[in-house]
């Protein structure tokens, strides 16, 4: 069988180096695309930046204007036998090259801000940081529990799941005006619509996990004398504990999706702000810095919390090549 | 009883001297197990199914009996309904004359799948009976070491049971029964998942067991050599109800090794069991017709293979 015969066999294992070659790409494969539509002139570039206006009285040095608009303008030159202006291929100013976005992640970290009330980059993150962190304690404290005893006790689950299913389908964001009302226009709102949106799927998802749990295992544990309580915290939450984490992985992935929408209620604060402050000005690099940074940090701690989970749970075979 | 008319003295009833003074001992003991006229009804949505019809049974202490018959027949439900995991529709179980209710640690039971706690290591595993009956952590973790011992794997007192092969976790789920000292010891198919060699090794180990400690066995298999090589009793079941159809006396003597798989009282032990449970004039089950396949040809009328 050839090389990539076996790459694509059906459900293959990867080796450790392929998975890492493979995994590495799946990086490379979208750098190499923005790489190409920002650095080869004829791919794509719409716009043509102005290096020299020649006669056109409104073009300066520097400016985008359409390739259309440059073409009709360099005919309009030639035909009135002035100047032609000069001009290089550009894309359009939301769109920046790797090299510029790489620089405005270090200028972010390492120089003042341009106008004098925008926060640093880390100090925007570390309130979006704070917000999501308490956004997602609050919903667990209530919804875990919950989850699990819906899970373990059918009349518990009952009494609260259709209820929960259908609140669910509710937008988060939708409850924004209220949650100002309520809390005022600080943090307060933002955990909030954070809650909001992680609470319901968080009691759904954890029931079924606790639903999934082997019933022969808590058989097993009643034939061994364990009865009541003791089945719950002995048997039912230890066992669960490696798919609970899982869940909790993934729902704190969704409660950064919630996070954007959360800083705009309110006063904008965190990321969100200084992501609005910097395309109001234009910086779309720190536009894109401030994305990726969202990106690096959400992926980076799950990649984390997952080698953590690798650890903690030695026994959990699910997550071997997790 | 129906009875075989063409064979007069079916030799499974003959017992040697021997066999026949150990059945008298067996019959001196007290009654550990009782089941009288038990029934067991499901109401499910394609309506009711009666798994277990008037079931009366005794075993007495240290007695060591199997259960067989053909799938579906209720065994299962017979041993979680002992084990008090399944509720009754009618009739009695009675453990030491008093009424089963509910499971408990007087009952062991060994499962067919893997039911070790796979977050515990395989001496934790065998400790959480002990602490779960309010024994303290040295006892409790002393208890275990000795059953572990016991079963032969002291060695892998801390390993994970996703570490184990099948055999090895069977014998730390007898283990983990056993530590409570169970009055009964419930096993439904425990073999039933492991390779023909480890199973053997697997009997030859359980009866080891059962002649050094005080427990009485119920054993659910549906592997004939399996029943007669381990048991003192076979009950036989038959299906749609599951209904007790025999209680047979196995007439090998003990000790037993597997040299006895060939001589002539497990042969016609195994003749007598065939014949219940698989009867001469085969009257096609319900399962039968429905699973029964249409034989097209797919390949060259000339491309035999016989
Ligand atoms: N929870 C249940 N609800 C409805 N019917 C059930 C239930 N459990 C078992 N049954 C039915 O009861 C009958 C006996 O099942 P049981 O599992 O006890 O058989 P078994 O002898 O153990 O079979 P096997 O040899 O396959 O293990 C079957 O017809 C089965 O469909
Ligand atoms: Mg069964």
């Amino acid at each position: 069988m050839g090389t990539i015969a076996k790459w694509f066999a059906a459900r293959a294992r990867l080796g450790a180096q392929q998975r890492t070659i493979l995994g590495l790409g799946s990086f490379l494969l979208p750098l190499l695309v923005w790489c190409m539509v920002s650095y080869v002139p004829f791919v794509w570039h719409p716009k043509v930046v102005v290096e020299s206006p020649g006669g056109v009285d409104y073009f300066q040095v520097g400016m985008l204007v359409d390739k259309a608009v440059f073409k009709d303008e360099v005919a309009n030159m030639r035909a009135a036998n002035l100047l032609l202006p000069q001009g290089k291929p550009a894309n359009p100013i939301y769109l920046p090259a790797p090299h510029e976005v790489a620089r405005a992640f270090y200028t972010a970290f390492t120089a003042k801000p341009e106008q004098k009330d925008l926060p640093w980059l880390h100090q925007s993150l570390w309130h979006s940081i704070q917000v999501i962190f308490w956004g997602f304690v609050i919903s667990s404290v209530f919804g875990v529990p919950l989850g699990i005893l819906s899970g373990t006790y059918a009349a518990l689950g009952r009494l609260n799941e259709p209820f929960v299913e259908f609140f669910r389908y509710l937008p988060a964001p939708a409850f924004g005006a209220l949650a100002v009302a309520i809390l005022g226009i600080y943090d307060g709102p933002k955990i909030a619509i954070i809650v909001i949106g992680t609470f319901f799927q968080q009691v759904l998802i954890i029931a079924n996990t606790t639903r999934k749990l082997d019933a022969t295992i808590l058989e097993a544990a009643m034939t061994l004398g364990t009865r009541g309580l003791k089945l719950l915290t002995r048997v039912v939450v230890p066992a669960i504990l490696p798919d609970l984490y899982r869940d909790q992985r993934i729902l704190l992935g969704w409660a950064w999706t919630y996070l954007i929408v959360a800083e705009l209620i309110g006063t904008s604060t965190g990321i969100t702000w200084f992501i609005t402050q910097q395309a109001r000005y234009q910086h779309f690099d720190n536009v894109y810095a401030a994305i990726m940074i969202i990106g690096i940090i959400g992926f980076g701690s799950d990649l984390l919390l997952g080698r953590l989970g690798r650890r903690l749970f030695p026994w959990d075979r699910s997550q071997d090549h997790g | 009883m129906s009875m075989n008319p063409d064979r007069l003295a079916p030799s499974y009833l003959e017992q040697s001297e021997a066999v026949r003074a150990r059945f008298e001992r067996i019959r001196q003991r007290e009654v550990i197990l009782e089941v009288r006229n038990l029934g067991k009804r499901f109401s499910s949505a394609q309506g009711e199914v009666e798994a277990l019809r008037d079931i009366s049974f005794q075993i007495r202490r240290r007695e060591f009996v199997c259960v067989i018959g053909p799938s579906g027949c209720g065994k299962s439900t017979l041993i979680r309904t002992l084990a008090g995991l399944e509720s009754h529709s009618s009739g009695e179980v009675l453990l030491d004359n008093r009424p089963v209710d509910g499971p408990g640690s007087d009952r062991g039971m060994v499962f067919q799948g893997y039911s070790l706690f796979p977050w515990l290591t395989v001496k934790k595993n065998v400790m959480f009976g002990p602490e779960m009956n309010g024994r303290g952590g040295d006892e409790a973790e002393q208890d275990a070491l000795t059953w572990l011992d016991l079963v032969g794997l002291s060695k892998f007192a801390n390993a994970y049971p996703h570490q184990l092969s099948g055999g090895m976790r069977q014998r730390v789920a007898i283990a983990r029964a056993l530590v409570n000292q169970p009055r009964i010891l419930l096993m439904d198919e425990p073999f039933g998942a492991l390779d023909a060699q480890t199973r053997s090794k697997m009997q030859s180990h359980l009866l080891d067991i059962w002649k050094n400690i005080d427990i009485t066995v119920l054993f659910i298999t549906h592997d004939l050599d399996e029943a007669i090589f381990l048991a003192d009793r076979i009950l036989v079941l038959k299906a749609h109800p599951g209904e007790v159809q025999e209680l047979i006396e196995v007439p090998v003597p003990r000790p037993r090794s597997p040299g006895q798989f060939s001589s002539a009282e497990f042969l016609a032990t195994k003749a007598r069991l065939e014949e219940l449970i698989h009867p001469p004039m085969p009257t096609e089950s319900e399962e039968d017709q429905v699973v029964k396949p249409r034989m097209i040809r797919f390949t060259d009328v000339d491309d035999n293979v016989e």
